[in-house]
């Protein structure tokens, strides 16, 4: 069992939250880039997330996540000090940052939570960081002061303008680019959708850039093969060869379609979540 | 003397047409009356053939004598002197090819039951002696040994060691032991919680189980060392799919065995209090003609399918599968297509998939196999309209503990080299089963845990 060690609303709308694991195993060697796969409970499914964080002398990870599924929904249920069945990784590989001098790190919605620790991780390795930072309003900003301290440039989009520059994250790195801004590589973490836009935005440069997939798994060590994706005409397993690929190759159209394959199974799921079991399972 | 009728004692089974809509076993298991008939069929052969098909020289005689005589705890026994599974081996060993080939009984008529013999030895210990350790633990020794997976052969192997006293910790990655056992075979062939009596049999006599520990990611070989293990014993499975690399494969309702039976087996997404999801498919074509195969498409039938299809490039006689697996599955309604060569999947407009192109293929010279090689008729390709495709191909090894561990060597296939007795190119480092080998038997893997079992404890006496 692997207890929480301390949860928090990321924002004001608590639309996104932090929850700190205590997972010796995890956190002795995890770096950015890689994940961990829980299982709440008997019944429950494997579903991946990203480590957002670690303390290895603690022996906890964080993970970021927004309630949305049922399996977010229920471990959002859970407090500071309940357990969590199952918790395994690191899996995937790390975020590569070798012979990185300038990058930029695009991270969309609660996506910034993963793209953070990436960020974090380049800029604490002397890499010049600027971070785009898209959301669709100010109410569900997440980490921002912790953005500012762990990149060189923050910027801040909302898709209202209610906050900082009005329009979606492509606009603002296109801006960057066009004003002489040159960027060694682009990493983008976030929606599906979002990152394929971010590899339109920069393939007219020939900016290399790197996506971090999240497709549907079960064991992630490369058993199942559901996570496949075509990157560059060749099948890629996620979970072992990515979560990191060069986003120029993945075929947009066929990832988003595989992720929506549950989508009737997972809508009709996450709304039994409170109506039949108020989160709590009778047994096990 | 030995009861000379030629025909065994047939196993009592639930109905083909009843159990293709549930997932309880199919296979009753004999009673205590049916049992010590069919033991009493042996002959006790002096030199007893059959002990030379198993891969871990069961004292088959000796303990089908003592269920004759009505010693059934006697009987299990004289089996875990050398199997650490027995309930499980009775259920899922390819008997045929093995110890009953070499049964004298089979010359003039049918060989002994032995597999149904010692299921049923096993079920009636785990029924009459439920907290029975596997033997007496002796007195432990203090020196620490890992095993990487908990599947046949690192369960054979931990099991063994511990017997002779060694402190034993299992490294698994899932959340559950027994590796192929949970994951892969289905509950109607091998109740899950059969298993899981083994696998606390064998907690019982001292072997430790850590579970969710991915070795190569959170761990490595080298680390283990660190941490004071003196040997290591890798028995990880293959447990990367094949896919057959044609156009197509990527389309919704394209799975891979492993994830099809994976979310049916240990996530049980057949059952509704279970959260995983799995989709319920009208026409199903599974391809390859292994067991791994067989029980993918007798899921399938049971979680509802309407017409379920069997494509294999080969003809009837060179399917792999176990000929109770394929005898049963034709009795559930599975359809066979042999001689059928998949070349293409097709896809609807939303990309779900909608029929299985084949091409039609005839048996040629032998290959390297020894197996006649399917040839593809010219012009003669088919359409099976299907919803769903499973590819049930055959396996690899997982590459995470080669490429995270110096020293050591594969083959082409990614198969670790070891030599005869399990030992791999790094010292300390052994190796069995299908990590070893690519997929092959549970008992295969067993017989490997088994061998290497043994060496290691040569190898840390003279270390």
């Amino acid at each position: 069992m692997f207890q929480i060690v301390q949860k928090r609303a990321l924002n004001a709308a608590g639309t996104t939250l932090q929850m700190t694991i205590a997972a010796p195993l995890v956190a002795r060697k995890c770096r950015p880039g890689q994940f961990v796969i829980l299982r709440l409970d008997e019944y429950g499914e494997r579903f991946p997330l990203t480590i957002a964080g670690f303390d290895r002398e603690k022996g906890t990870i964080d993970i970021n996540y927004q309630p949305a599924g049922k399996s977010t929904q229920m471990l959002n249920l859970l407090e500071a000090g309940d357990c969590i069945a199952d918790v395994v990784g690191p899996l995937g590989k790390p975020t590569d940052m070798e012979g990185l001098h300038h990058v930029a790190v695009i991270g969309g919605g609660v996506g910034c939570a993963i793209a953070y620790p990436v960020a974090k991780g380049l800029h604490d390795e002397g890499i010049e960081v600027d971070m785009i930072a898209g959301f669709r309003s100010k109410d569900i900003i997440i980490l921002e002061d912790e953005m500012r301290a762990n990149c060189t440039n923050l910027y801040i989009t909302t898709d209202d303008g209610s906050y900082g520059e009005k329009g979606f994250t492509t606009d603002k790195l296109k801006a960057l680019i066009e004003s002489g801004v040159q960027y060694d590589e682009v990493i983008a973490i976030g929606p599906t959708i979002m990152m394929k836009f971010v590899c339109q935005a920069t393939k007219p440069y020939g900016i290399r850039t790197v996506v971090s997939l999240n497709p549907i798994m079960i064991d992630g060590t490369g058993m199942c093969g559901g996570c496949r994706v075509t990157v560059g005409g060749e099948t890629k397993f996620a979970c072992v060869d990515g979560p990191d690929f060069d986003g120029q190759l993945v075929d947009w159209d066929e990832l988003l379609k595989r992720n929506a394959f549950y989508k009737e199974e997972e809508k009709e799921a996450a709304g039994h979540v409170c109506r039949i079991t108020g989160g709590v399972r009778s047994h096990g | 003397m030995a009861d000379m009728r030629p025909t065994r004692h047939p196993m009592p089974e639930q109905e083909p047409l009843l159990r293709n809509q549930n997932f309880d076993e199919v296979a009753l298991g004999y009673t205590a009356e049916i049992a010590q008939a069919e033991a009493a069929r042996c002959l006790n052969c002096k030199n007893a053939p059959c002990m030379q098909g198993c891969p871990v020289q069961v004292h088959i005689p000796a303990f089908i004598g003592k269920i004759a005589e009505g010693a059934f705890g006697e009987a299990f026994s004289e089996i875990v002197q050398t199997n650490a599974l027995p309930a499980v081996c009775g259920r899922v060993c390819p008997q045929e090819s093995q110890c009953e080939a070499h049964c004298v009984r089979g010359i003039r008529g049918e060989p002994v039951a032995i597999g149904r013999l010692e299921r049923f030895a096993a079920d009636w210990h785990a029924a009459n002696c439920p907290s029975d350790g596997a033997q007496e633990a002796p007195a432990g020794n203090g020196r620490r040994v890992a095993v990487v997976g908990s599947g046949p052969a690192g369960l054979t192997c931990a099991g063994d060691l511990a017997r002779k006293g060694y402190d034993v910790t299992v490294f698994e990655a899932f959340h559950k032991a027994g590796g192929v056992l949970v994951y892969g075979i289905p509950e109607f062939r091998l109740p899950k919680s059969i298993v899981a009596q083994e696998i606390e049999r064998l907690e019982r006599s001292g072997v430790k189980i850590v579970t969710n520990a991915v070795i190569g990611r959170a761990v490595s070989i080298d680390e283990l060392f660190e941490d004071g293990f003196e040997a290591v014993f890798i028995g990880s499975g293959a447990g990367l799919p094949r896919f057959l690399g044609i156009p197509g494969e990527n389309l919704l309702g394209v799975y891979s065995a492993n994830e099809y039976l994976t979310r049916v087996n240990l996530m049980k997404a057949y059952r509704d209090d279970y959260d995983t999801p799995v989709k319920r498919h009208r026409r199903v074509a599974v391809i390859g003609g292994g067991n791994v195969a067989m029980d993918a498409a007798r899921c399938a039938k049971r979680l509802g399918a309407e017409e379920v299809t069997i494509v294999y490039r080969r003809s009837r006689q060179e399917l792999p599968a176990r000929a109770e697996e394929v005898h049963h599955a034709e009795e559930e309604q599975i359809a066979f297509r042999f001689l059928s060569n998949p070349v293409a999947v097709h896809g609807d407009e939303a990309g779900h998939v909608c029929a299985l192109a084949c091409a039609r293929m005839e048996l040629g010279e032998p290959d390297a196999s020894g197996r006649r090689a399917p040839v593809a008729v010219e012009g003669e390709n088919f359409l099976l309209e299907v919803d769903a495709v499973i590819d049930a191909i055959g396996t690899t090894p997982n590459p995470l503990l080669r490429m995270t561990t110096q020293g050591l060597s594969a083959n082409a296939k990614g198969c670790l080299i070891v030599d005869d007795s399990n030992e791999t190119t790094r010292a300390g480092v052994f190796a069995g089963g299908d990590a070893v080998t690519g997929s092959a038997t549970v008992i295969l893997a067993m017989g490997a845990g088994k061998r290497a079992a043994a060496a290691i404890e040569a190898y840390l006496q003279r270390a």
